[in-house]
């Protein structure tokens, strides 16, 4: 037997090296860095690795490969594009997470014990959250570039391990970070192990892992359909877990709540870029040639999440359960471009994914900063009377909302209409006016919001919105400008996405 | 012996996985029910690799058994934790996010 080597491009395959580079550097930074310089340095570390890793991507934008990494990765256009979103909503997170504020002092320690005290008098912060950022993304990058099952498994796990971590590292509450952690982790688990199932089905009905071969078999029809659609079922349950589609949506409201907030905004936008990237390619070129086994079941999740979220939303008290419901309804309304199947879905996906991503990261940032002297406050009766007290940030957060309802002049409005309008154009009527109607009901509850903020008198309880650092400052003016940027004049980046988007196969 | 007898197998401690998954209580046994049917995953793989005749389903079978390994180090570190804050590893103690 003749062993050859397998040829890597490591040109194409740089931005992901270079955050798996970042990341061990700053497990070494954790290490060896005296206490004092650790944050600063862990945060020059975390950004220049992004933007190095951004730059990297702008360059390799006009590529497309399919042997980058021995027939284990593709890059093209949607590869990049989302590739490069998934880092813009990285950086911008990133500068949220910089305000080491939210973040246990040490995660290993009792939630009020003597060595935790001693941890935060001394100073003695740890911030291993900056590399489980790093590899966190580095899984994201990946998850939508994967090109045969192993590295698509590998890839998501990658993505899903530090999540979970993180999501219990928050310093206030930390009993309810610790329980969101462990929710997020059992279930997330319990998710994988149905998407690995089910890719152990489609490799018995195409004798292939790549996905190459197995949209040939799909092409060919001439395997045992049981097994792809037993294949196709599960992998379908592991990829709406993650975006968080109606029925599996159990985990996200409590996840949300419990992690620290930049975590939750971090998770809420990257990993939804990243999941609804890997769908959209599995979906677009895999099980095309299946359509008339997965669009019937698809549209019926996508109604019941688009309903489902914006129904439940109207009953929350909790501002980041709301936005949680909220992005459960947003996965519904992606889930029609993935139906969608044109390339006009395809360029909408895309466009809304960015869109919402950078005002989802904006609005938690805003969160962030409602505080009382426990930490944050994050249920609405306490939001009363906000636009009174400090009307540029209530106002900044009014304008995200309205961006999530689709108003028009925002991104949100742009996004819907191209993605409602693809899935029209291929027919899927019934997504598009249950697509609608929620919008409708969704935009009662975010108004409900601003109401209360602006024309309601506010409560004295000690409730006040922090002036905001520098760094998180930058994150809510790039994503106000972006937002309303977008809705404004989308032409150029509507033609970008047009232009580089397409499969290759 | 017939080869489908063990994608029968596999699918039968799949679902004892998933069942025990849904109806226990303590943090480890469902996370060893999740494990037991990663490891159902994995003798689907090896058995479709042994029927199809191709070697790349028992090659995902030890990138799925590393992954657990990745899977068990952050799992166990998260119930350990949650286990010394509240003296129980029980899923239906871990209710405050619940309204």
């Amino acid at each position: 037997m003749v062993f050859t080597a397998p040829v890597l491009n490591y040109t194409l395959l740089s931005p992901i090296l270079i955050l798996l580079g970042g990341a061990l550097i700053g497990v070494l930074v954790e290490a060896f860095v005296s206490k004092g310089l650790r944050a600063i340095t862990q945060l020059s570390v975390t950004l220049g690795t992004l933007i190095l890793s951004l730059v990297q991507v702008w360059k390799i934008r006009n590529e497309q490969s399919l042997t980058a990494a021995a027939g284990s990765v593709v890059i093209d256009g949607p590869a990049v594009l989302l590739q490069a979103s998934i880092l813009i909503i990285a950086i911008i997170s990133v500068f949220v997470i910089a305000d080491t504020d939210h973040f246990t002092a040490l995660a290993a320690s009792l939630p009020g014990s003597d060595e935790e005290r001693h941890a935060v008098q001394s100073g003695n912060q740890v911030t291993e959250v900056y590399p489980l950022t790093l590899f966190a993304i580095s899984g994201m990058m990946l998850f939508p570039i994967s090109s045969d099952l192993i590295t698509l498994f590998v890839a998501l796990e990658m993505l899903s391990l530090p999540l979970y971590l993180m999501a219990g590292l928050s310093r206030r509450r930390r009993l309810a970070s610790q329980e969101a952690a462990l929710k997020y982790f059992l279930l997330g688990a319990f998710s994988s192990a149905f998407f690995l199932f089910g890719m152990a089905y489609l490799y018995g009905y195409s004798a292939s892992v790549t996905f190459a071969g197995i949209r040939e078999s799909v092409v060919g029809g001439s395997g045992n359909d049981v097994l792809l659609l037993i294949g196709m079922a599960f992998v379908s349950i592991g990829l709406l877990f993650k975006v968080g589609a109606v029925p599996f949506h159990a985990w996200s409201p409590d996840v949300y709540q419990g992690a620290p907030t930049p975590i939750t905004g971090f998770m809420a936008a990257a990993t939804k870029v990243a999941a609804f990237g890997a769908m959209l390619r599995i979906y677009y070129t895999v099980f095309a040639n299946a359509q008339w086994s997965w669009t019937p079941l698809l549209s019926a999740i996508a109604i019941i999440t688009m309903l489902f979220g914006s129904l439940v939303a109207i009953a929350q008290r909790d501002v980041k359960r709301m936005l949680a419901y909220s992005s459960i309804a947003h996965a519904g309304f992606l889930l029609a471009g993935v139906i969608a199947l044109n390339k006009a879905g395809l360029d909408a996906s895309i466009f809304y994914l960015f869109a919402y991503g950078v005002a989802t990261v904006g609005a938690f940032a805003i969160v962030t900063l409602v505080r009382d002297a426990g930490g944050e406050v994050t249920d609405l009766n306490r939001w009363k009377g906000l636009g009174k007290r400090s009307p540029w940030i209530a106002t900044t957060f009014a304008g995200f909302l309205l961006a999530f309802a689709g108003i028009p002049l925002t991104s949100g409005f742009i996004g819907k209409f191209s993605i409602f309008s693809a899935a029209y154009e291929s027919g899927a009527k019934s997504v598009v006016i249950a697509g609608v109607l929620s919008s409708a009901i969704a935009a009662f509850f975010y108004i409900r919001v601003i109401v209360l903020m602006f024309f309601t008198d506010s409560v004295q309880d000690g409730t006040s919105v922090e002036i905001p650092s520098a760094l998180t400052r930058i994150t809510i003016i790039f994503s106000t400008v972006v937002t309303f940027a977008l809705g404004i004049y989308p032409a150029p980046l509507l033609s970008f996405i047009t232009n580089l988007a397409t499969f290759i196969r | 012996m017939d080869a489908a007898n063990y994608l029968y197998l596999s699918a039968l401690l799949f679902t004892i996985g998933a069942v025990g998954v849904v109806v226990r209580r303590n943090a480890i046994v469902v996370f060893m029910c999740i494990e037991l049917m990663l490891n159902a995953a994995n003798l689907s793989f090896v058995t479709f690799s042994r029927i199809n005749g191709d070697l790349n389903g028992q090659v995902i079978a030890f990138f799925t058994m590393v992954v657990a390994a990745c899977e068990v180090v952050v799992g166990l570190a998260i119930i350990v934790t949650i286990y010394r804050s509240r003296r129980s590893a029980s899923v239906d103690d871990a209710s405050l996010l619940k309204r």
